[in-house]
């Protein structure tokens, strides 16, 4: 029933019959992420880029003056959910953005799209939002989310390894990510396991895993489990005999922090770094420094581009939101100068980028970090556009 | 699968063992002498590893960490003892279980405010951070091997002190008969927050030496709560020595299921239903032992009472 009222609503809306929001004096923005508990180091830091590119407007985005709402999922879906029913009913925010998880993104995104509200997405990227339930009003700025496995796939499979121990948490995310690293890598499979989603201990699957003498290790293992497996890996010795590839989840800079050396030398793929060379980058990493005291993670690039994304389309329409279609072609059209260089949306408004192999390594300050050493993928799109049908 | 393998396997799970047993027995003696329950356990557990983590950060050595490490969380755990639990003694166990939740959201968020929301860094200490072959041809950490023979002390202390001493005799008449020692002129608050602080320097401890293995993160106490609340059940609520065979069957079946099941499966089924299926199977082990001791014996392994 509320559903209703709200489609009526938009449809109302978008015929002209209500009088459109005062929007001359300014737009409002909805951000829901994860601000504490386990995993809220991701959630600052989309919030601190995105108020970075914020304050570098001086409170504008694309010269309109923007009041960011921010609000604290706490990593559960019901909260976020009713976090954005307020946005929407009783702050009337124009665009929401924020969400980390696929999850959460999964019980907020498509009623709020639906209901004809902007959603930028700076994270999470469900295959689900990329196919079959694409939604005229969803962007993903960030990736979908295969897309880092699979740039791991092409990358290991490029250097010849033809027996590699393939790891990912029994969750819909972990079975995603294996299958996106098997779709570009075809050799051979030394062993797939699935773990426990926040597993602690990986004694029991290192042991297995030395036992079946793979050439290489792919794993997926975000957050907290990512500091557990890594530990463990070096620990066990097995870190200079056989190779470890992973996405840049595991490698952004709140882990190598607590993981120290175990990370050092290690690859991963990721869509930006700080050493990515062009203006916008170069800005973007020496303000984030300057304004927060620590080094930006691909969390705060995806942030800091979900900010500029809405910023280049309040420019194009100038601050005049009344018209959907327009500021929505402004979206699409993306022109802006994106952190990681070459970025464009495809026809499901997911990225079309380059995507990067990453090392770990000790940087002149003695702190771990990464450097890029290759690109594995040109104009990469995500392999669920074509069941996108808008 | 081969000889060498299942031992090494064997090793994995005394060694997750050990750890669940340093934080069962203290539970298990709040839980049977007290009749509290307290989910606040994990909260002394991460103080451990995170007062350990930065007195190690700060002096360069670990086993100043550790120090460090059990004092912290026993006067952590004593405070609260004082400050709340001994108002909650003689309140149902659902009010405790309201109260402790509580605390271990006071816990995750001051440990934020003091360290910040990203995990911090601990290091294995520089003397253990080989590995060594008790099994010719199966390398195995040294840190590892390290927490099972430091797990077996504790386990001999806890044996002495229970047994052969006045405390552990208070302590075994707590837990039998609490009214009967109070009526016997033994000053039971007194002896509560010993036990209390005991239990909180184990907890600390198994925290301390967690550091170097795992993340060392706010909220790294919740996930082996619940292992340890599995743990005292199965061993039988009160009983040290319970919690002693509890943690190692948990430890041994979870290491085991998780190693060897889908490889069993795989006889059975195709290797796509197997690997899913073991590992679902795998993380539910666990909780089907429980199930199956608390049919077989519905009081624990080893109850404490009469």
């Amino acid at each position: 029933m509320r559903r209703k009222i709200q489609f009526a609503f938009a449809v109302a809306a978008a015929a002209g019959l209500l009088p459109a929001p005062a929007l001359a004096d300014g737009i409002k923005i909805g951000m829901i992420t994860t601000l504490s508990g386990g995993g809220s180091s991701l959630g600052i830091d989309i919030r601190d880029g995105f108020d970075l590119a914020l304050k570098q407007g001086g409170g504008q985005l694309g010269g309109v003056q923007v009041e960011l709402i921010v609000s604290d999922d706490g990593r559960k879906p019901e909260t976020a959910k009713q976090i954005a029913d307020r946005m929407v009913k009783s702050d009337k925010v124009d665009i929401m953005t924020g969400i980390v998880w696929s999850n959460l993104a999964m019980a907020v995104v498509p009623a709020v799209t639906r209901g004809g509200t902007f959603y930028i997405s700076p994270n999470a990227g469900p295959s689900a939002l990329a196919g079959k339930m694409c939604n005229e009003n969803y962007f993903n700025v960030a990736w979908q989310n295969d897309n880092l496995h699979e740039a791991m796939g092409q990358h290991v499979a490029d250097k010849g390894y033809n027996n590699v121990y393939i790891m990912a948490p029994n969750y819909p995310a972990g079975r995603d990510a294996l299958a996106g690293f098997k779709r570009f890598y075809k050799g051979g499979i030394a062993g797939e396991v699935y773990t426990k989603l926040g597993q602690k201990d990986y004694a029991a699957e290192i042991s297995a895993l030395r036992a079946a003498k793979p050439d290489a290790v792919f794993f997926f293992l975000p957050g907290g489990m990512g500091i557990n497996f890594l530990k463990q890996y070096a620990q066990a010795g097995l870190k200079e005999s056989i190779p470890l590839f992973g996405p840049a989840f595991s490698f952004d800079e709140t882990i190598l922090k607590p993981v120290g050396d175990a990370a050092l030398g290690v690859f991963n793929s990721s869509q930006w770094n700080a050493d990515i060379e062009n203006a916008a980058n170069r800005a973007f990493v020496a303000d984030f420094i300057a304004e927060y005291g620590r080094r930006p993670s691909l969390y705060a690039s995806q942030g800091y581009d979900a900010a500029r994304l809405i910023g280049s389309a309040l420019a194009a329409v100038k601050g005049d939101m009344s018209d959907k279609s327009a500021f929505r072609l402004a979206l699409t059209k993306a022109e802006f100068e994106s952190v990681r260089g070459n970025f464009r949306f495809g026809a499901n408004h997911h990225p079309i980028q380059d995507i990067y192999v990453r090392q770990v390594y000790r940087d002149e300050n003695g702190e771990l970090t990464n450097k890029i050493v290759g690109k594995v993928f040109s104009d990469h799109q995500d392999a669920y556009a074509k069941d996108c049908i808008m | 699968m081969s000889t060498l393998l299942v031992l090494e396997q064997v090793l994995n799970g005394l060694q997750l063992g050990v750890m669940l047993f340093l934080l069962a027995a203290g539970l298990t003696l709040v839980f049977g002498i007290m009749d509290l329950i307290n989910l606040a356990h994990g909260s002394l557990y991460m103080v451990g590893a995170f007062v350990a983590a930065t007195v190690a950060q700060w002096t360069g050595s670990f086993m100043l960490g550790l120090l460090a490490a059990l004092p912290a969380a026993a006067l952590a755990g004593m405070a609260v003892e004082v400050v709340t639990l001994r108002h909650l003694y003689e309140r149902s166990h659902l009010d405790q279980v309201l109260a402790t939740f509580g605390l271990i959201l006071f816990f995750n968020e001051m440990v934020r405010i003091v360290w910040g929301p990203r995990a911090i860094f601990m290091d294995v200490p520089q003397a253990l951070s080989g590995t060594v072959e008790i099994v010719p041809g199966a390398p195995y950490p040294m840190y590892r091997l390290a927490i099972i023979l430091t797990g077996i002390a504790i386990a001999a202390f806890l044996y002495v002190l229970i047994t052969r001493t006045r405390v552990g005799m208070l302590i075994r008449a707590g837990a039998s008969n609490r009214e009967m020692i109070g009526a016997l002129g033994v000053n039971v608050k007194l002896l509560y927050t010993l036990v209390f602080g005991l239990g909180a320097a184990l907890a600390g401890l198994a925290g301390a030496m967690a550091g170097p293995i795992f993340a060392v993160e706010v909220g790294m106490g919740e996930g082996i709560l619940i292992l340890t609340f599995v743990v005292i059940v199965i061993g039988g609520i009160g009983s040290v020595r319970g919690a002693l065979v509890g943690a190692l069957l948990v430890g041994l079946v979870d290491t085991l299921g998780r190693a060897f099941l889908p490889t069993l499966l795989r006889l059975v089924a195709d290797p796509a239903t197997a690997d899913g299926v073991g590992a679902s199977l795998a993380s539910m082990s666990i909780y089907i032992l429980m199930a199956a001791v608390l049919i077989w014996r519905p009081r624990g392994l080893f109850p404490a009472y009469g």
